[in-house]
């Protein structure tokens, strides 16, 4: 009996995990390969120079709730929100996949005194570093190139992080159902209209009836109109629901992926 | 082909239900399905501390279901289990944090270089870094991979990536080490080095679990074994004890011609206690080998080949299970 006494003592002792470990893991393997890390930032820092400075000089700008926003400074919050999502889906989609498909990575950490939760907290929580990252350097650009047009604008990096949370997490929790490569061209063929018609390049306007309504409804939109009313300073109540409706998507997202990850992971 | 044994048989009853004291494993009617299939049927099992415990059986045989839910990675089905006096249904965690585990198949993490595999683990244990890289350094020593520290897992070799795994199931200095076929692709000195620091742990009072399908490893190292087959627990006990409950004193084998074994093996099955047929030879269980021979030579049989030996832990696998150890 002893013993077993001695195991309780001993079990009180056992570490605190936090899924920060996981951070820590890929914070290694990308400083050994930080041009990888950096591949997802530039594709929207191009489109703002080709079509928001380029096709600027052709259009005039558009009305942001009543503000008459230059083109280049409509296009670029579109960009930042594009930035944000880049930043988290990359790693939340392939990054996952190849860990919990392909290479096993996570049977060995749940060897450990690590749980499916400490896994996916600690994934979401690298996703939204990343997708942080992205978009500060974004905004400096934006800043640099003088496309900042309001104060409220400093409240525009932590909003990308609801955009890095929402889509983190349901990329994550949509990996957990992937069976194959073959299956993230179902992630391109979402994510490529969705970056080309979230009022990313034009106004949502453009669009009439359902299509107008289906296109307010996707996560990028609500990221896309967050940050535009932020970074122009056309702040409305509208604001909240995007917030809110990011906020929702990111926790269900968490919620599934570490429901999947048991089943998956714990068999 | 060969007889396979008539009912389970099952040695060494352990008391039901009653828990003895202080053991590091302990199961009763341990059971594990996957959707419709069972693959553990009920098992009961108790391992003492300090004690090195082994499993043999057949591919499919249910050693490594068993061995998952024991690393309280896959929840037990139905029945008891508890490891280190904790219930892995409730203390994952803290039971994981003092074992040992080297997987059937390698979990190692590709896109980290081998020190950093190392020290990575070691960080889900909540090791400090500058003790875990002392670890990692002391371990790369001990598998003999320090010169391969900043290489990548893919340019490993099989035996390499195996000899990592096992050391990166010693990065917490673990009390229970669950080694599933840990010197499967191993080469012989690798194995050799491994045994002897299996048998250091032991000393050092470790408890050890293994699986294997190597009858030598298994004699090697294991105190106490089971024979698992078809989800069951077919047979326990010593080594020793298994060959003397389950085999002849002696055997000899006899090489004929291929394809001639299954028709000759009746005209000598009196000449033993149990004939088993081979591919290649005729097993002939009996306490004195050399006469048994000596009575098939008696009947104009010309075997190309023979042997006499002492009966080994392959003779009761193959007894128990229908099945040589190594497939
Ligand atoms: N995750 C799983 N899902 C479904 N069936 C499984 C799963 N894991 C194992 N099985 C089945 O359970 C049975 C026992 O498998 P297990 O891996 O425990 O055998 P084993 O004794 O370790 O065999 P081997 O010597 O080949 O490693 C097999 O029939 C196998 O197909
Ligand atoms: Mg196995």
């Amino acid at each position: 009996m002893a013993l077993v006494t001695a195991s309780l003592v001993r079990a009180a002792a056992a570490p605190q995990t936090t899924g920060w470990e996981i951070v820590r893991r890929n914070f290694l393997v990308y400083r050994r390969d930080w041009l990888v890390f950096l591949t997802g930032f530039l594709e929207p820092v191009l489109y703002l120079f080709s079509i928001g400075v380029g096709v600027g000089r052709l259009v005039e700008g558009f009305d942001v709730n009543g503000h008459l926003v230059p083109y280049a400074a409509f296009v670029a919050p579109g960009m930042l929100a594009a930035s944000a999502m880049n930043g988290a889906v990359l790693d939340a989609t392939f990054g996952i996949f190849f860990k919990l498909r392909y290479d096993k990575v996570y049977e060995g950490v749940l060897a450990t005194p690590m749980r499916t939760l400490d896994i996916a907290r600690g994934e979401l929580t690298w996703c939204l570093m990343r997708s942080a990252v992205y978009s500060l350097g974004f905004l400096l650009v934006m800043a640099a190139m003088g496309l900042v047009e309001s104060w409220w604008a400093v409240l525009a990096w932590p909003a990308t992080w609801l955009i890095g949370f929402a889509f983190g997490g349901a990329g994550m929790a949509l990996t957990t159902f992937m069976k194959s490569w073959q299956d993230f061209e179902y992630i391109g063929l979402a994510l490529v209209p969705m970056f080309l018609f979230s009022a990313t390049f034009f106004p949502v306007t453009a669009f009439d009836g359902w299509l107008r309504w289906l296109v307010e409804a996707t996560p990028l939109y609500r990221g896309v109109a967050l940050v535009r009313e932020l970074t122009t300073g056309a702040v409305t109540a509208d604001s909240l629901v995007s917030v809110l409706y990011l906020l929702v998507m990111g926790a269900i997202g968490v919620l599934v992926a570490s429901r999947r990850f048991d089943k998956l992971l714990l068999s | 082909m060969t007889s396979r044994p008539t009912s389970g048989v099952r040695s060494e009853p352990l008391p039901g239900g009653e828990e003895q004291a202080g053991s590091l494993i302990h199961a009763r009617g341990l059971r594990k399905s996957y959707g419709d299939f069972e693959a553990v049927h009920g098992i009961d099992l108790d391992v003492q501390p300090g004690e090195s415990f082994g499993f043999l059986g057949p591919n499919g045989a249910g050693k490594s279901s068993t061995m998952r839910m024991i690393a309280a990675v896959s929840p037990p089905s139905a029945g008891s289990l508890s490891i280190l006096g904790l219930d892995p249904r409730t203390h994952g965690p803290q039971i994981r944090a003092r074992l040992g585990v080297c997987p059937q198949e390698d979990t190692l993490d590709l896109e980290l270089n081998i020190r950093d595999n190392l020290v990575v683990y070691a960080s889900y244990f909540g090791i400090r870094k500058a003790e875990a890289g002392r670890r990692a350094d002391e371990l790369l020593d001990f598998v003999q991979l320090t010169d391969k520290a900043k290489a990548k897992v893919v340019d490993l070799s099989g035996g390499m990536k195996r000899r990592l795994t096992i050391a990166r199931s010693l990065i917490n200095d673990p009390d229970l080490l669950l080694l599933d076929e840990p010197t499967t692709g191993l080469d012989p000195q690798a194995r050799h080095l491994l045994w002897d620091r299996l048998f250091r742990l032991k000393q050092q009072g470790k408890t050890l679990v293994v699986t294997t399908h190597y009858m030598d490893e298994a004699e090697q190292l294991c105190d106490r074994l089971v024979v698992m087959d078809g989800g069951d627990i077919v047979a326990q006990g010593s080594p020793l004890a298994l060959i003397r409950e389950h085999s002849t004193r002696e055997v000899a084998e006899l090489r004929f011609a291929v394809g001639e074994h299954a028709a000759l093996a009746e005209r000598v099955a009196d000449l033993a206690d149990r004939v088993e047929v081979l591919p290649d030879r005729l097993l002939l269980y009996t306490h004195d080998g050399e006469q048994t021979l000596a009575r098939v030579h008696e009947r104009g049989l010309q075997p190309v080949a023979v042997l006499v030996r002492r009966s080994t832990l392959e003779d009761v696998f193959l007894r128990l299970t229908g099945r040589t150890l190594v497939d």
